[in-house]
């Protein structure tokens, strides 16, 4: 008994990468273990927790429950590709810096990807929607109290930045 | 001077990696396709006896490397073939019991091992595992403290009325006491099991070296020494042999102190046979049904008190479920019948308690480790014996408490580490000023009166707790000064999320007069240092930042004797600013730490620039030998702490319900905590700490429970079921205020503070749900269809 393998391309922050992986593994694993992407963490593998999410076309997926196969054709952003181009901390991270928006960390890079992506689709949110872009995804830790003033502060670094003044071309490709 | 960091907001620097996704937690160790990997089959039963294990299909599967059941375990080495150790043995536990690391002719809970496959990848594994064809014979299930109270049937055939211990305690004549006691009251208490569930589960990565003949093991765990010592033992190596590294922990909160978890073994038993690395990496299923629970325990209480409510007798029985077997011994029920006592001082205190078995997953330390079951049991008293007398229950309080005057107070009993439980420092009066303060109670009434006229119920409660944090036996530290300047340090116990390294780094700068950058703080890896306890019991900070800081003060003693031979001053003339040594009042004398460092190790060769200065034509009095004879060559410094008894952290918590007229959903509108641990060495992470503290305690009490049917099924194993908060079930802001008050027991004044927050939240929302509802609320989480259902029962 042999499994069949599929090689893929998968366009990982911007690098094309190739993995030979069955029909069966998941994202997550491919990234993880495939790939060596290891900031992208497994918590449940059934789509509760959200510690795996990744943006696929800008868009929160949870890569525990997403085929690598089906990923192909499509631009993947993990936390790794979160960080800027000069390796300095991007406004999310640096939020969450500031804030001792985490412990254990192990949840964390769902709550950056998400966040990432709540923002650039809601770049001013009021408090209410700052709890509510974090509403998805659990962390043991933190008792979320700084990971929303994360978000909020996040915000406000991200809207600093957008000024002209500031602006930052490479990120505005992405 | 440079700044004190003890006492300031650093951010923490261990961030920078897990914030780029450059964290190594364990299943991030050797995550390569050469890499094996493990899975475990597990018992479908949750009490049955293994007549046959079929496994002839599954060698056929390709990719598979290896299948063990408990028939293989012994020719790997004999000890492994024997049942795991009972941790922590006591006179009490006349009938300990534990498992096999894989189960012998018998089960006793759905997901214990039964047999163990090696594979290529965990998907080939897991196939593997359905091929394994068992056949058993199911026996009666006890599930539940009810039914094995009953002992219709037995878990162990061999432990009458499924009894592991009855253990008991007092500091008099409690039926006298309670017979002078002008008012008597009643209560019978029940909590729901729960779990640490962290976010990462266990996991173990081994690799066997042949050419040094070492085996190198990676585990999420809390407790690397412990780990190591096991290993050794059980595979028949000598503990020179191997090495057990601490990565990246993505949560611990108990559970990971629990060891050797059966794969902890078996993955360096098959790394070492196999030649290759192995990996385990729990999900999230094995993790409900096969890592630990805790909180579960029914609860009698006898209280005897006068007329301001003064305890004058306390009886206490309670019944304390561990689960399947005891590894861990009795530490959660002893620690619940003590700490019971909280900030409170009852002339007469007795406590029994029967620590129980029953067809479900073993129960071992969960963050509090019996507290939040103690601190339910003695605030419900007190918000009964405040009901009954009519009195406000704050002031009921205070006239138990004992006062900041009679410290240190010795309590008559004998804590979890076999020492008296003695109070070493604390102010409850003040605390109580501080928490009606921040909740706002005086003001509540009012509050209420105008809720109250839009329709809406709200209540009010708290609790208070105290905890004995910091217990020994001890920890160690290493401080290394290199020569190029930067500070290497290392303790043993290991680190989930609390932020050592940079605390420890804090205590370092401070200590030593070195830049916070240069510090280097690593935990947890037994080849750095190999005498080491574990994390637990909030003992990080107290007994590794004490190590920490000796450490420091030695090095920095040997930096100023050599500093002050070089420069030929009094070393009382010295000073040590931002990692140079210098002359106070010209410091234009001065040697950067790094040459002192090269000083410090007299050598042959020389390899750079900096070690030229300290070759045998260069330095040192040839009438002398080049390292005396008191002394060793290098700019280090290590020293150990051990304290003779554990030091008291405490504090008090209140909040605001609201329950919904229709629903009886139960929001909490305020939530208020004072704590108090001490000096504090970093106010933002003791803050992080209360935070996620409090809200596992939420979860705590109204949302987790472990949802075992009478077969012993856990029907809730998963995120989908078990309702573990999100933001939207955390109330919005969390107040905090401190106390500080000193350990007296330490040299930097510090108490333990990683627990505190879980404590008392479930006492805190019982009492404001019984304020908002009028009826007692005695039992814990409670849900709404719970609250619906006690609505009923009260207005029927």
């Amino acid at each position: 008994m042999s499994e069949e393998l599929h090689r893929i391309r998968l366009s990982v922050n911007g690098v094309t990468r190739e993995a030979e992986v069955p029909a069966r593994r998941l994202l997550s694993d491919a990234l993880r273990h495939d790939l060596g992407l290891t900031g992208t963490h497994v918590g449940c593998e059934h789509g509760v927790c959200g510690a795996c999410t990744v943006l696929v076309d800008g868009r929160p997926v949870r890569a525990c429950l997403m085929f690598a196969v089906s990923a192909v054709d499509t631009e993947i952003t993990t936390v790794e590709g979160l960080t800027r181009e000069d390796g300095s901390l991007g406004p999310v991270q640096q939020a969450f810096a500031e804030c001792h928006g985490l412990q254990c960390g192990f949840c964390t890079p769902g709550f950056l990807t998400t966040v990432t992506a709540c923002l650039r689709e809601n770049p001013d949110p009021s408090h209410e929607e700052a709890r509510e872009m974090v509403a998805g995804n659990l962390c043991r830790c933190t008792g979320y109290q700084n990971i929303v003033k994360a978000v909020e502060r996040a915000a406000e670094i991200a809207r600093a930045e957008e000024t002209p003044s500031e602006a930052r071309p490479e990120e505005v490709s992405r | 001077m440079t700044t004190k960091l003890m006492g300031q907001k650093v951010q923490r620097t261990e961030d920078q990696r897990f914030l780029r996704g450059q964290g190594r937690y364990v299943d991030d160790v050797h995550a390569d396709p050469s890499t094996l990997h493990a899975a475990v089959l597990r018992s479908p039963h949750a009490h049955a006896r293994i007549v046959d294990i079929d496994m002839s299909d599954v060698l056929d599967v390709e990719g598979v490397h290896l299948v063990w059941t408990h028939e293989d375990l012994g020719s790997l080495s004999p000890e492994l073939a024997e049942p795991l150790p009972l941790l922590i043995p006591h006179p009490d536990l006349t009938q300990g019991r534990t498992q096999y690391a894989l189960a012998r002719e018998e089960v006793n809970y759905v997901g214990e091992a039964v047999a163990f496959v090696v594979a290529e990848d965990r998907y080939i594994a897991e196939d593997a595992l359905d091929r394994i064809k068992v056949t058993w014979e199911v026996l009666p299930a006890v599930v539940g403290i009810e039914a094995s109270r009953a002992a219709e049937h037995l878990v162990h055939e061999d432990v009458p009325d499924n009894v592991g211990a009855r253990s008991e305690q007092n500091t008099g004549d409690v039926e006298a006491a309670l017979a002078r006691a002008p008012h008597r009251l009643q209560l019978e208490l029940d909590i729901e099991r729960s779990a640490c569930t962290p976010l990462e589960g266990r996991g173990t990565v081994a690799r066997w070296d042949a050419d040094t003949n070492r085996l190198q093991v990676w585990t999420s765990t809390q407790t690397s020494t412990g780990v190591r010592a096991a290993i050794a033992v059980k595979l028949g190596l000598d503990l020179g042999q191997v090495d057990v590294i601490t990565p990246d922990v993505g949560g611990g909160f108990g559970v990971k102190v629990m060891h050797p978890w059966p794969e902890e073994l078996l993955v360096p038993a098959a790394a070492r046979l196999l030649g290759r690395t192995v990996k385990f990496t729990e999900d999230r299923r094995e993790h409900f049904i096969s890592s630990a629970h805790e909180r579960g325990q029914v609860q009698h209480i006898d209280v005897g008190f006068d007329d301001e409510g003064r305890i004058v007798g306390l009886d206490v029985m309670f019944w304390h479920d561990h689960g399947a077997y005891t590894p861990y011994g009795l530490i959660v029920p002893i620690i619940t019948s003590t700490q019971l006592l909280g900030p409170y001082k009852p002339e007469v205190y007795r406590v029994v308690f029967e620590s129980i078995y029953t067809n479900t997953v073993i129960v071992t330390p969960y963050r509090g480790a019996g507290r939040p079951q103690g601190c339910f049991a003695m605030e419900r008293t007190m918000d009964k014996i405040a009901a009954y007398l009519g009195k406000d229950r704050t002031e009921v309080r205070a006239a138990n408490f004992i006062q900041p005057d009679e410290f240190p107070f010795d309590q008559g009993l004998i804590f979890q580490d076999g020492r008296e439980l003695e109070y070493d420092s604390g102010d409850y009066p003040a605390s109580l000023e501080k928490l009606k303060k921040l909740i706002g109670w005086e003001e509540f009434p009012a509050l209420r009166e105008e809720l109250a006229a839009q329709g809406r119920t709200v209540g009010i409660g708290l609790a208070c707790y105290v905890e004995g944090t910091g217990v020994g036996p001890y920890e160690g530290a290493h401080v290394h000064i290199e020569t190029s300047g930067k500070v290497k340090v290392a303790t043993g116990l290991t680190t989930q999320g609390q932020g050592h390294a940079t605390v420890f780094a804090q205590l370092v700068a401070d200590e030593l007069g070195v830049r916070f950058e240069d510090v280097e703080v690593v935990t947890g890896d037994t080849r750095r240092m190999p005498y080491a306890v574990g994390t637990f019991a909030s003992r990080a900070a107290v007994m590794s930042g004490s190590a920490i800081h000796l450490a420091a003060k030695r090095a920095k003693e040997k930096a100023l004797r050599i500093a002050s031979d070089a420069l030929e001053v009094d070393e009382a003339d010295l000073e040590i600013v931002e990692g140079v040594v210098r002359v106070k009042g010209s410091p234009e004398s001065r040697l950067d730490l790094g040459t002192i460092a090269v000083l410090s190790n007299p050598l042959r060769y020389a390899f750079d620039e900096a070690s030229k200065a300290a070759t045998q034509f260069a330095v040192g009095d040839p009438g002398k030998p080049p390292v005396a004879e008191d002394d060793e060559p290098g700019l280090e410094g290590k020293d150990f702490y051990s304290p003779q008894r554990a030091t008291f952290a405490s504090g008090m918590h209140a909040a605001i319900v609201e329950t919904d007229p229709d629903t009886a959903e139960v929001t909490i509108l305020k939530y208020a905590v004072v704590h108090d641990c001490g000096h504090l060495i970093n106010p933002m992470i003791v803050e992080g700490q209360i935070h996620g503290g409090v809200a596992q305690g939420i979860g705590g009490a109204l949302y987790e429970r472990m949802a075992y049917d009478p077969s012993g099924q856990l029907l809730n194993a998963s995120f989908m079921d078990f309702l573990m908060p999100y933001v939207t079930e955390i109330p919005d802001g969390i107040d905090i205020d401190h106390l500080e008050t000193p350990s007296p027991l330490n040299p930097l004044g510090i108490k333990g503070a990683g627990e505190a927050g879980v404590i008392p939240v479930s006492a805190v929302v019982a009492a404001a749900i019984e304020d908002a509802e009028g009826f007692p609320i005695t039992a814990m989480p409670i849900s709404p269809s719970d609250l619906h259902t006690l609505r009923q029962e009260h207005t029927s």
